[in-house]
Parts: structure tokens; sequence; C-alpha cells
């Protein structure tokens, strides 16, 4: 129910409310509000749920998991050479 | 697909499993409050890969499943009616009322429809202003932007013949609500990364301490829950009780803001029934005074209607965490996804539901395991 899927912005057209986009997700496009995103551009990627982008993905951020992970394997290499 | 499929790597998720089980010296028990984690654990086997003794409980987070029986009871009233078009996400079609659903209303020539987003249901109304044109709002507070764009908009344009039937539940409230209770066997949370993409963390503060309980914002990836379990179970074993964010590409401490300012704007916060559990204080949504012209339950005269649900079904029990969908006597017989008894088997992020797609062969083989508490 609050699914939300992650998409690529291709256009943007209209302001405010009536702000929307063409959101590609892995090919399917759909059209998604973003007046709830004003600060997302063409290009970057929005989480969309019912329709309305309800965050923009921050690339840094993403990347977190992994570089827990690797922070992880080399505490435990560290730990091995003790 | 960017953002998902990496996610999803057999690798990362076995590296993060041995790393949950090289911390893990004791049994512990979690929770997570929405439907997609319970329904991304079990289809994933994500609890399969935990260290025994530690339990994953799975919340009353799957906002179709909890709308009360009552309201599921006005919807269908209203969609019989000729001169409603009544709309819907898909899932609540075959959540069963007293006596009918709304697909048995469709099938006995209801107007019933399934929209994708609230604004399409608005856009019905438009485009048809001899009808009724009802939108059935449902959700947690990820959805309720949405929700609240839509009324919004129907009073800018002046669509006179729209409204919503509302059952908004939030989170927080459920969370309290279960760790309150003197049979609470939960230790740490995952708290859903959706409900938070809107509505930031830092109501969680307030019940991370005063509960003592570690709170791990998720998202719904299998790595971002491993990462999710792992981060609750570290906080468990060094003994602190903290919130911490695992799904910070999305999530902000914040939230939302533009989204929580129209949700003040267009709605209140209300006591609200939840199915399976009962009525917890201040734990929904209702329409502000200005928009209640755009409230079905008062357009069409069915606010005082009260019913009550099955006996027979535990889901209260399970959605609280006291029981699993196995113990439950009528799973996989008299409950099945086709004929649900109530709460938890009704949407496909039930519990029950989830444990009966992916899980009940092996189920079967074997009898219900009761966990020692």
């Amino acid at each position: 129910m609050c699914l939300a899927v992650p998409g690529k912005i291709l256009s943007i057209t209209g302001t405010d409310e009536l702000r929307l986009a063409r959101v590609s997700f892995g090919g399917t496009v759909k059209e998604v509000s973003l007046v709830y995103t004003p600060e997302a551009r063409v290009g970057e990627y929005v989480m969309v749920h019912v329709g309305f982008a309800i965050s923009t993905v921050d690339e840094d951020e993403a990347a977190q998991v992994f570089e827990y992970l690797r922070q992880m394997g080399e505490v435990g290499e560290l730990e091995r050479l003790k | 697909m960017k953002f998902v499929s990496e996610y999803r790597d057999p690798v990362a998720a076995r590296e993060f499993a041995a790393a949950i089980h090289k911390i893990t010296t004791r049994p512990w028990t979690l929770m997570e409050v929405c439907g997609g984690q319970t329904h991304a654990i079990v289809k994933f086997g994500i609890d399969e890969l935990l260290p025994q003794g530690v339990t994953l409980l799975h919340g009353p987070g799957c906002p179709v499943c909890v709308t009360p029986i009552e309201l599921v009871d006005k919807a269908v009233q209203i969609g019989s009616r000729p001169d409603v078009i009544f709309c819907s996400f898909g899932d609540m079609l075959r959540v069963p009322g007293t006596q009918h659903d709304l697909f048995q209303v469709k099938a006995t020539g209801g107007d019933v429809r399934i929209v994708y987003s609230p604004l399409d249901a608005l856009k019905l109304a438009a485009q048809n202003p001899q009808k009724q044109v009802v939108f059935f709002a449902v959700g947690f507070e990820t959805t309720a932007p949405a929700n609240a764009m839509a009324v919004h908009q129907a009073k800018r344009q002046n669509v006179e013949n729209f409204s919503i039937l509302v059952s908004h539940v939030l989170v927080p409230p459920a969370i309290g609500a279960i760790l309150s209770s003197p049979e609470n066997r939960v230790q740490a949370f995952l708290a859903a990364g959706h409900v938070c993409t809107v509505v930031g963390f830092e109501e969680y503060f307030a019940i991370a301490e005063k509960y003592r309980v570690p709170i791990v914002v998720t998202g719904f990836e299998p790595l971002d829950i491993l990462q999710g379990v792992y981060l609750a179970i570290k906080q468990l074993e060094e003994g602190r009780a903290e919130v911490e964010n695992q799904y910070s590409r999305s999530v902000r401490r914040q939230g939302n803001r533009p989204a929580q300012e129209l949700v003040t704007q267009v709605f209140r916060v209300i006591p609200r029934k939840w199915r399976g559990v009962g009525e917890i204080p201040q734990s929904g949504l209702g329409l502000a005074p200005e928009y209640a012209t755009y409230d079905a339950e008062l357009r069409f005269g069915v606010a005082a209607y009260t019913a009550e649900e099955d006996a027979e079904c535990i889901s209260g029990l399970v959605l609280r965490g006291v029981k699993k969908p196995q113990e439950c006597a009528a799973f996989a017989s008299r409950c099945t996804p086709e004929h649900p008894l109530g709460a938890t088997m009704v949407s496909n992020e039930g519990a029950c539901a989830a444990y009966y797609q992916y899980r009940r062969r092996e189920l079967k083989q074997k009898p219900p395991v009761v966990e020692a508490h």
C-alpha cells in the first residue's frame, strides 16, 4: 500500500500545483505530480507513490548501504589481524 | 531498475546476514509496521537468513487490513447507489464487509472502478457532472498528501460532485499502543521508510526514549531490511535505544514539508478504529471542518453506522505480534485470500496472506511453531 517506486524524470511541464513530470520506471513512462518535490529536476530520480513524487533520491546516500558493508568487512579484516 | 536491483544482490545479502549472526548473542524480537516490508521479508525469505533466536513480528502495517469492517460496509452502501461512481485502489475491492465486498457490488451492477491515483477519481468527477464520484481514501501517512491534494483541488476547481470516504491511519500511535500493552514482546522496531519519507522521524525520538526501544527507519528492498535488522540488533546488543535512519536515500529527518503542510490544512487528527485492534486515540485522520462538504460519510448519511467483526479471526493478536499466522486454526482452511475471515488475510500485504502465498506448503508439513516467550 505504501509502495513507492523510483523513477527517472524525463521532462517537466507546468508550475506549482500543476507541476507535472514524465517519469520513466525502467522504460515504462507515467505522468507524475511534482507538487511535493519542487526541488526535483530533469535527470533526477524521484520516489513515486500513487501518482505523486514524495522525495528525490539522494544518490550519495543511496551508496551508504554498500559503503557500510565495505566498512564492516574492513573492521572484520582488522580484527582478524590482531 | 536503478535503485531497486542493486539492493537485491544475493552476495551482499549473505554478507549482511553473516554480520547479523556475528553480533547476535541472545534472542531478540523485532517488529516491522509496514505491509510492504512484511511482504518482502516473507517473499525473499529474509527471516530465514537470521539467527534462530531472532524473531520478526509483523505489525499493523497494512492500511487495507486495518480498515474497520464498518467502513467497508459504508463503501458497499455508497457504491451500490445508482447515482454513484465509486473509485478505489484495487486491493480494497476484495476486503469483506459484514455481508458483501466491493467486487460483489460491481458484479451486481454497481459502478465501482479501480484507480491508480485519487486525482484520477477527481478527473472522473469533472467528466461526469451528473454522477456523484466517491474515492475510498485508505492509507497511512504516505498516501495522505495525495488524498489531501485531490480534495484541495476539488475545492479550488469547484468540483462539487466529488467526495472521499476517509480511512486514514497513523503509524506512531499504533506503535505506542503495542508498546504500552502488557502482552508486548517487541524489543525493537523497523519504522516504515515511505511513511517517514512524508512525515520524517522526529516523532520517534520520544517513543524510543519512553519505552527504551531502538527504532530504525528502514527501506523495502532485501538489503535495506537486512541492514535495518543489523542496526536494530546492534543497538539491542549494546544496550542502546536510539532512532537511526537506514533509508537515507529517501528519508530526511523533517520529512516532506510541503506534503505535511497540505495534510495539516485538509485533515485533522482524530481517534480511529483499527480492524482487529479496536479504537486507538488520535490514531487517524478525518477531514477538517472547512472540507467537511467533501466527506462522503456526511454526504450520504452513513456516519452513524457501526458493525462488529468475525469472532473467530485472531488478526488482532497477529497485528499486535502476540501470534503468528500459522498458530490460527482457521489459517489456510476456513480462511484463505479468496475467502478471508479478517484483516490480515485480506490484502496481499497482510501477514496471513503473505504466509499463505509463500509459506503454506512448508507450514502444512511442520506442526505449528510455538515460540518460547
